[in-house]
């Protein structure tokens, strides 16, 4: 028996060991999905008959006016979650990493802290934050800027993108928090050769910083363009996808359709498509910074 | 090394962006303990009120049912499949698993919708299984991941000893080898509790009765009910959010290496 070997157990026990956790995966997670690229072929109002409809479920996602706003809202979306995070992350995180600030641990758990609140306790908390009397335009009338208060999740132009800041908010810390802890193996020695050849601190950023932490901006960008795609519980409890559809997106259509409009074809449709989209993602995303490694 | 100007400027961008992480929270916490925009009381006895009048007390029974549940059966299944993908070889290993990190990515969303209409022909909807045993699938499939990247990692030779002492696998796996996973166990624990009394989507779907109703659940339907001020709302808000931030700023140092690590695919 060589060394790499894992212990010699008798190899079929494993599957005992295995048993229980995937009898239920594969009843409730398993199992469904394929129901669910089932349900998506079909017609179906959930209590009559469905009807074959083949693949107009999911030709509906292309032509169907709301449902191609929806995707495109859950793009915008990738733009607050993702890419707004990740740029104010990695400042956050140079500067943290760079300068011996004091009150690091207090900044870690502020910044973090959104990450364990339930998204019901941050929506309601940011509806009121955006309410006509809510603490933002308060603000903003005590900054003597009362010409820009609004109801801000009710008005068309602005629902979307207050939603995202509210993405911004709570992706931002596990961002930062990411990158300093990739910041914070990088050798000192890599700092010293670059500043030996003269490079001021942007330079030593985007040549020494930046290559040395693409992982963790892999893992970062992953996690938070998923949650993006995945928005759900907040847009259920602050806007409902209004105003008209200005914030609706996927998730919110599955659950809307599937129970509100009992499309549940189209509904299974827009889930199935979620999910490869998902996956279709964090693959490209792991397969670039591979490739950038390498 | 770096002169003043810069470390004042450093102190300004840090103290901006934790007042922004901070502002929301503030919000509600002002809005929470200040005097009731709704009745007599203030400070604790808001939490009081929003306990009696938006009955968050069977709110907290559901989710601490509920939670105590997907962890518990979540972490024994995960422990017990980590193990066997950790430190076994089999057929179809490989396989096996990726199927299981299916799981990690698989929004809830696209199987909560087959499920309600499955559990509901099978009169199992509004049912406790309804609600834990779909999350107990999606937690298993990360919970497998973790442990098993633990016990990759463990130490071989102490498993390879008791072995040879005549030990069988299932006494290495619960005297041997757990023993010393404490630190990633808690770590899975916390995280699947913190999963689970947050979850949102499947509660929504599954129930209906008022009884069954998680702390979230309970709180975007009181919502919906209680328009007339904020105050409740916000001391609700306060209850539900609550068990799940002590925790945090307590074991902090979980919470941030799962949410970091658990992330980091090998």
């Amino acid at each position: 028996m060589t060394a790499s070997r894992p212990p010699g157990e008798p190899r079929h026990i494993a599957y005992l060991y295995l048993l229980p956790a995937f009898a239920v995966y594969a009843a409730f997670l398993l199992y469904p999905i394929g129901r669910a690229v089932q349900l998506s072929l079909y017609d179906w109002d959930g209590l009559s008959l469905g009807r074959w409809v083949g693949l107009d479920n999911y030709l509906a996602i292309l032509s169907d006016e709301g449902l191609r706003a929806a995707f495109g809202h859950a793009l915008v979306l990738i733009v607050f979650y993702a890419v707004g995070p990740l740029v104010i992350g990695l400042a956050l995180a140079a500067i943290l990493n760079h300068a011996k600030v004091r009150g690091l641990g207090f900044f870690r758990t502020v910044v973090f802290l959104p990450q364990v609140i339930a998204m019901v306790v941050v929506a309601v908390a940011w509806r009121r934050v955006y309410a006509p009397d809510g603490t933002l335009n308060t603000l903003l009338g005590a900054l003597g800027l009362d010409s820009l208060t609004r109801g801000w999740l009710g008005e068309h132009a602005f629902a979307l993108p207050a939603v995202g800041v509210v993405g911004t908010w709570f992706e931002t810390g596990l961002v930062a928090v990411l990158l300093l802890a990739g910041m914070s193996r990088i050798p000192m020695e890599l700092y010293e050769a670059a500043r030996l050849d003269g490079a001021g601190a942007v330079r030593e950023f985007f040549a020494v910083t930046l290559p040395s932490v693409r992982g963790e901006i892999a893992v970062a960008l992953t996690l938070t363009v998923i949650a993006a795609l995945r928005t759900f519980d907040l847009v259920y409890v602050t806007t409902r996808g209004g105003p008209g559809n200005a914030t609706s997106v996927p998730s919110y259509e599955v659950y809307h359709r599937a129970f509100g409009l009992s499309q549940i074809g189209s509904a299974a449709a827009i889930g199935v498509t979620l999910t490869v989209v998902i996956f279709a993602i964090s693959f490209g995303i792991n397969r670039f910074a591979d490739r950038g490694v390498a | 090394m770096i002169s003043r100007g810069e470390r004042v400027a450093n102190y300004v961008i840090l103290s901006v962006f934790a007042a922004f992480a901070l502002f929301p929270i503030v919000t509600i916490l002002s809005a929470a303990l200040g005097p009731s925009d709704s009745g007599p009381t203030s400070g604790l006895g808001n939490l009081a009120a929003a306990w009696e009048i938006g009955r968050f007390g069977t709110y907290l029974r559901s989710s601490l049912l509920v939670s105590a549940f997907v962890v518990v059966v979540s972490v024994v299944l995960s422990v017990m499949s980590g193990y066997a993908f950790g430190t076994m070889r089999f057929r179809g290993q490989s396989a096996l698993f990726y199927l299981f990190m299916l799981g990690i990515m698989m929004p809830s969303e696209a199987i909560a919708v087959p499920l309600y209409f499955d559990l509901r022909s099978l009169g199992l909807i509004d049912t406790f299984w309804a609600v834990s045993l779909p999350q107990v699938a999606l937690s298993v499939a990360f919970g497998t991941f973790w442990m098993r990247a633990y016990f990759r990692a463990s130490n071989r030779a102490i498993a390879e000893a008791a072995r040879i002492d005549g030990a069988s696998s299932w006494r290495i796996l619960w005297q041997v080898l757990l023993p010393p996973a404490r630190p990633a166990v808690v770590t899975l624990t916390l995280l699947v509790f913190m999963w689970t009394w947050n979850e949102f989507l499947i509660p929504l779907i599954m129930v209906t009765s008022e009884s069954l109703r998680t702390a979230p659940l309970g709180l975007a339907f009181f919502q919906g009910q209680h328009t007339s001020g904020f105050t409740l709302l916000a001391a609700g808000s306060v209850i539900v959010a609550t068990p799940v931030v002590i925790f945090y700023l307590f074991l902090q140092r979980h919470f941030v290496r799962g949410l970091l690590q658990g992330a980091v695919r090998d």
